[in-house]
């Protein structure tokens, strides 16, 4: 009895955080319905569904999606790499640290959509331009964590490390990049939310294809529907990687969350 | 140097900048022996222990292991330290068996993890196990080696009484029964009593009185009176 109470609360504490959601969708449909709100402004969820059905049939809407997640996933990589490896150089190395960081952080404080202009007259509007703008936008974020996930390690750990004769290979696998994971994927969530930002400025701005393109371009006929899907595809496309980043988070850190064996 | 001197130590300083923490140490451990260093906090204990070790250069004098100079990693000797020093993200067993990945070594680390009466524990992560079960899996883990010496920097110093008994108990029994040379720092006059062949107080940088512990006796009055005698010189001005 008592079991199954606790499964039945369970149960209602994982549909918890969908609740807000489908009221807010509820009470939307109900405005628009009851003619609260202008239609002609903001149109009624059923009809920002209705416009997905029609535009995925039509195949410009999953066209739109795979060029958004090809520019974001590409971005993340490159820039993710570059950061990592910087962070973990300047992390582990004085002599890199002094070279680069320095030059880095002062980099860093441009806001890296101020370099849209820039990017547009080098790289044009194709996709490297796209890409380009995303890796240095999530490059920082994962530098910055890698680099102080590298220097927070417990110097007493790798005191131990030497002690147990650890190479130097050892000392990173083993030691260092663990004990730095739990800030490095901090980094990498933060840098999923820069990734979404950053496109979605740059296909705004600069595309003729993608999510933000297909967005500006209804803007232009008014085409309420396709600019609200196209939101919603955002905030989606950001949960799902934020769900991503946790798993990750969930996979990598075990060890964080088993506690109470004795 | 007899045969059986193991370590030896010659007018050994060790300064930081302007500080001198250790001076005019001269020492010898012989092999097999148990020796417990005593002394207030900040007195250099842990410092000769890192000397030792190898994990600092002393600033002037000389060490010697088996007649070698101790340049460097002391590589037949074996650290545990007060706190567990475990790596959280790795089960007891790897963090046994965390250098290699040869069976042999996780065939000894369960050996070793029996010897510590943690056979059950070895796919637990550190943060699933009580201080003295941490302390057990970091003795577990300094024998991985085979070290020819044990060094032990409080081991049991965040142990409760009766946590740090039993753990006393096992350290002496496996430093038995492996034969070890084995060096013991501690603020416990009691515990260096109890455990060690000889007690070396530490005072004002330098080893000042040397009497014998009573290791494998059971005499436990002579045992306090030993303990009585080294407390009164450390607290002697």
């Amino acid at each position: 009895m008592k079991k199954s109470n606790k499964q039945d609360k369970r149960q209602a504490e994982n549909l918890l955080p969908w609740l807000i959601p489908i009221v807010l969708i509820i009470v939307w449909q109900v405005a628009v319905d009851a003619k609260w709100i202008d239609a002609t402004y903001v149109p009624s969820p059923l009809a920002v569904l209705e416009q997905g059905v029609t535009l995925w049939q039509a195949g410009t809407l999953q066209q739109n999606m795979g060029i958004s997640l090809y520019r974001a996933t590409m971005g993340l990589l490159i820039g993710g790499a570059v950061g990592f490896v910087l962070g973990v150089a300047n992390g582990l190395s004085r002599v890199s640290h002094a070279l680069f960081n320095s030059t880095i952080q002062m980099v860093r404080n441009i806001p890296h959509l101020a370099l849209i202009p820039l990017i547009i007259i080098w790289f044009g509007i194709g996709e490297p331009a796209k890409v380009t703008l995303v890796a240095i936008g999530v490059m920082f974020p994962i530098y910055i964590n890698t680099l102080h996930g590298i220097q927070s390690i417990d110097p007493k750990l790798i005191e131990m490390g030497q002690s147990y004769r650890l190479t130097k290979w050892q000392m990173f696998t083993k030691v260092i990049f663990p004990g730095a994971m739990p800030t490095i994927l901090m980094g990498l969530r933060y840098a999923l939310g820069v990734m979404w930002t950053t496109l979605i400025v740059s296909e705004t701005i600069s595309a003729s294809s993608g999510i933000g393109y297909m967005e500006t371009n209804a803007q232009q006929f008014l085409d309420m529907p396709t600019i609200f899907l196209a939101i919603i595809i955002y905030a989606i496309l950001g949960k799902v990687s934020d769900w991503i980043a946790a798993l990750l988070e969930s996979i990598l850190l075990d060890w964080q969350a088993s506690k109470g064996g004795r | 140097m007899a045969t059986d001197d193991l370590i030896q130590l010659t007018d050994v300083t060790k300064s930081y900048q302007q500080h001198t923490v250790l001076h005019d140490v001269n020492l010898t451990i012989k092999t097999g022996e148990f020796v417990a260093f005593v002394g207030e906090s900040g007195g250099g204990k842990s410092t000769l222990l890192r000397l030792i070790a190898g994990l600092e250069p002393a600033t002037t004098g000389q060490l010697t292991m088996d007649g070698r100079p101790i340049n460097g990693l002391n590589t037949v000797a074996r650290v545990m330290f007060q706190d567990d020093r475990l790596l959280p993200w790795m089960t007891v067993l790897e963090n046994l068996s965390f250098k290699s990945r040869d069976m042999n070594e996780k065939v000894r680390a369960q050996e070793l993890l029996d010897l510590v009466q943690l056979h059950d524990f070895a796919n637990y992560y550190p943060n699933q196990l009580s201080g003295g079960q941490k302390q057990r899996v970091a003795l577990a883990r300094a024998l991985m080696a085979s070290p020819k010496l044990l060094l032990l920097d409080e081991p049991l110093g965040a142990l409760d009484a009766l946590t740090r008994s039993r753990m006393q108990e096992l350290i002496a029994d496996i430093v038995d029964q492996e034969n070890l040379t084995t060096i013991l720092i501690t603020h416990d006059v009691r515990e260096a009593a109890k455990m060690a062949d000889r007690i070396v107080a530490i005072k004002h940088g330098t080893t000042g009185l040397t009497v014998p512990g009573h290791r494998h006796q059971t005499d436990e009055m002579a045992m306090i009176a030993v303990a009585n005698e080294v407390q009164e010189f450390i607290l002697s001005d």
